[in-house]
């Protein structure tokens, strides 16, 4: 299903959760809502099923706007964050409700249900109930009882957060999985930004209810485009005067610097490849990160932070040591800049 | 039968894993479990008994004279049928009231809960007086009525009402509780898969709250058999007519026919011990189906 969302508003009380979201999604995407705990994602998925309506705004699946449809004739699938089975009824039952509601054949639902059963790897628990299954089991049923209706869009709240680290990271993938071969559109709620970036094929960057960016997981780490996305995607830093380190001199004015410990190199004096991009500074602190050295180098009065191979002969707190930033994402409230280095691409070098 | 509602605490598991070091020594222990006992059995044991002494002191006989006299058999009809009425009604209130306040967010949402609770806070004297005031010959509607030949005050409709205010709270108290902790997510959940009002109620809410509903329509069942002081103001005690139990008890209590007043009495008693069961057998099947899923 092809699903438009237009300036979508919200409020609840005097709290506005929801505030001028729009967004396209195209048929068969899977894509996750990613942002803060509290920052109105879980909203906007339950103003797109019907469960919540909006202020104003408008959502339109498939070219009809669907505002004043409640949920039973939206053509959804919703899989709550804790999963809300029916703790009345089996396994089966569950996962028929959707069927019998539809007033399917019996042999129809039978063999659904037997179909969906066999998708999720639930063969030989039908006759459970939900209080007797694991959390992991429990995801599946949910999962399962969504699907069954055959729905045009699948939604997603949270559907993690009730599982246990470690079986959290193989239902991912099973899940991305299982919406690969059903081939749904999908949409997902989560605050992991890892989980988003494994799982979707596309992540909407919710912040205090506004839209912050929408792009593929890569394009967002590679060009933030607001301080929030920056600091909320991967790991980052605060550099207050950047314009003092080398070629970084043209940037915006007064603006502050956010960059990403990865976009820097730290290495002695002979490795550094473009020595007259890079600074001087001294090692402040070393911190070993499991699979890399975490480095501290202050550079004048300001320290910036980068990985170092393990491969690579260590250096020690006070040791003089280049310091390469390659790229930095400037913003002064109002604009905001991507930066690269720009000595390193000195057309002139000193020596011709 | 008295006007409290309680809930389903599960004192017995907790008692059990009490650990050491904040649990009371073996004689605190002794001393507070013997004077409940005590308590119990001075309040509630003995006077109970008696009941049944003071029904079978003249013999067998005159207790089955007693309980199968017409005057007793009518107030015992009567009695069954103010339940048979009450009770329905109260139900399907209990389920409104409760469902609107734990489903819907309105105005005047906590007026409403603190209304459910007048009937428990007021004393039941005062409950039949309202319909005296109400209906009666000087009441408010009291001239209409005669106009119309309705009879409300002194006759089975009045009773009825007077019993549905006393016992109102029951089903609603016991179940808003139940209802604010299911939270709205189970119906949530059938509304996406297509479920219209009626299938989400009878389907999903229904199975979710049946035993809560169950205890609730128990104690209101008590409750409506044995009201006496709200039925006593607007009956008019007219034997054969509009004497419930409770009633008859006292009628013939203050003709001093003791041993026929305890034989009905005795009567009311077995109903308590009915009620008794059927809230223990509740309470069993309650604990068998648990609400909490199991930890993985």
């Amino acid at each position: 299903m092809h699903i438009v969302v237009d300036n979508l508003t919200k409020r609840f009380g005097s709290l506005t959760v929801c505030r001028d979201v729009s967004f396209t999604i195209d048929k068969g995407r899977l894509v996750g809502l990613l942002g803060p705990s509290g920052g109105g994602k879980t909203t906007i998925l339950r103003m797109i099923a019907g469960l919540e309506f909006p202020d104003s705004g408008d959502i339109v699946f498939d070219g009809k706007r669907v505002n004043d449809l409640p949920p039973q004739e939206r053509g959804i699938g919703f899989v709550f964050q804790n999963y809300a089975l029916f703790k009345h009824m089996t396994v089966f039952d569950n996962i028929a409700f959707g069927l019998t509601v539809r007033k399917k054949q019996k042999k129809q639902i039978r063999e659904r249900v037997a179909e969906l059963l066999e998708l999720t790897g639930l063969n030989g628990l039908e006759r459970r109930y939900p209080h007797q299954l694991s959390g992991g089991q429990r995801q599946r049923v949910a999962f399962a009882r969504a699907l069954a209706p055959e729905p045009q869009l699948l939604l997603l709240d949270e559907p993690f957060a009730a599982i246990d680290a470690k079986v959290r990271r193989e239902l991912r993938l099973w899940l991305k999985e299982m919406i690969r071969r059903v081939g749904i559109t999908t949409i997902f709620v989560t605050h992991d930004q890892e989980e988003a970036a494994e799982v979707a094929d596309e992540i909407i960057l919710i912040h205090q209810g506004k839209l912050e960016q929408k792009g593929e997981p890569i394009q967002i780490y590679q060009n933030p485009q607001t301080p929030f996305v920056a600091t909320f995607i991967g790991e980052s830093f605060l550099l207050e005067q950047p314009w003092q380190l080398k070629g970084f001199e043209e940037g915006l004015k007064g603006a502050k610097a956010i960059v990403r410990p990865e976009f820097v190199e730290v290495g002695k004096p002979h490795e550094t490849l473009h020595p007259h991009a890079a600074e001087k500074g001294v090692v402040r602190s070393v911190y070993f990160r499991g699979n890399k050295w975490q480095v501290e180098v202050e550079i004048g009065s300001q320290t910036v932070s980068a990985y170092r191979s393990l491969e690579k002969e260590p250096v020690q707190p006070g040791e003089e040591v280049h310091v390469l930033v390659h790229r930095l994402y400037l913003f002064n409230g109002e604009q905001t800049q991507m930066l690269e280095n720009g000595m390193k691409f000195d057309p002139l070098p000193v020596h011709i | 039968m008295a006007g409290s509602v309680p809930t389903y605490a599960r004192p017995a598991d907790a008692a059990a894993e009490r650990p050491r070091h904040i649990n009371e020594p073996v004689y605190v222990q002794r001393l507070l479990i013997g004077l409940a006992l005590l308590f119990l059995g001075l309040v509630l044991v003995v006077p109970l008994l008696s009941v049944f002494v003071q029904a079978l002191k003249k013999g067998a006989d005159v207790y089955f004279q007693a309980i199968t006299d017409p005057d007793a058999l009518s107030a015992v009809r009567l009695t069954l049928l103010t339940a048979a009425i009450s009770v329905p009604l109260n139900t399907i209130f209990g389920v409104a009231a409760a469902w609107a306040i734990t489903k819907f967010s309105f105005r005047g949402k906590q007026v409403l809960i603190s209304f459910i609770d007048l009937p428990f806070a007021v004393s039941p004297v005062i409950s039949g007086l309202i319909f005296v005031l109400l209906f009666g010959s000087k009441g408010w509607f009291g001239p209409f009525l005669a106009e119309h030949d309705i009879k409300i005050i002194f006759a089975l409709p009045g009773i009825v009402l007077a019993t549905v205010f006393v016992t109102f709270p029951f089903v609603a108290r016991e179940l808003i509780p139940l209802m604010q902790s299911q939270g709205t997510q189970e119906e949530e959940a059938a509304a996406t898969l297509g479920a219209g009002g009626w299938r989400m109620f009878w389907k999903v809410t229904l199975p979710n709250i049946k035993w809560g509903l169950l205890y609730g329509i128990i104690l209101c069942n008590a409750r409506a058999m044995g009201e006496f002081g709200a039925v006593s103001v607007v009956s008019g005690h007219i034997r054969g007519s509009t004497n419930t139990l409770p009633l008859h008890v006292e009628i013939l209590y203050n003709e001093y026919q003791f041993s026929a007043s305890f034989a009905v009495a005795s009567l009311l008693v077995l109903l308590a011990f009915v009620t008794l069961i059927a809230k223990g057998w509740v309470e069993w099947k309650h604990r068998k189906t648990p609400d909490e899923p199991l930890k993985e």
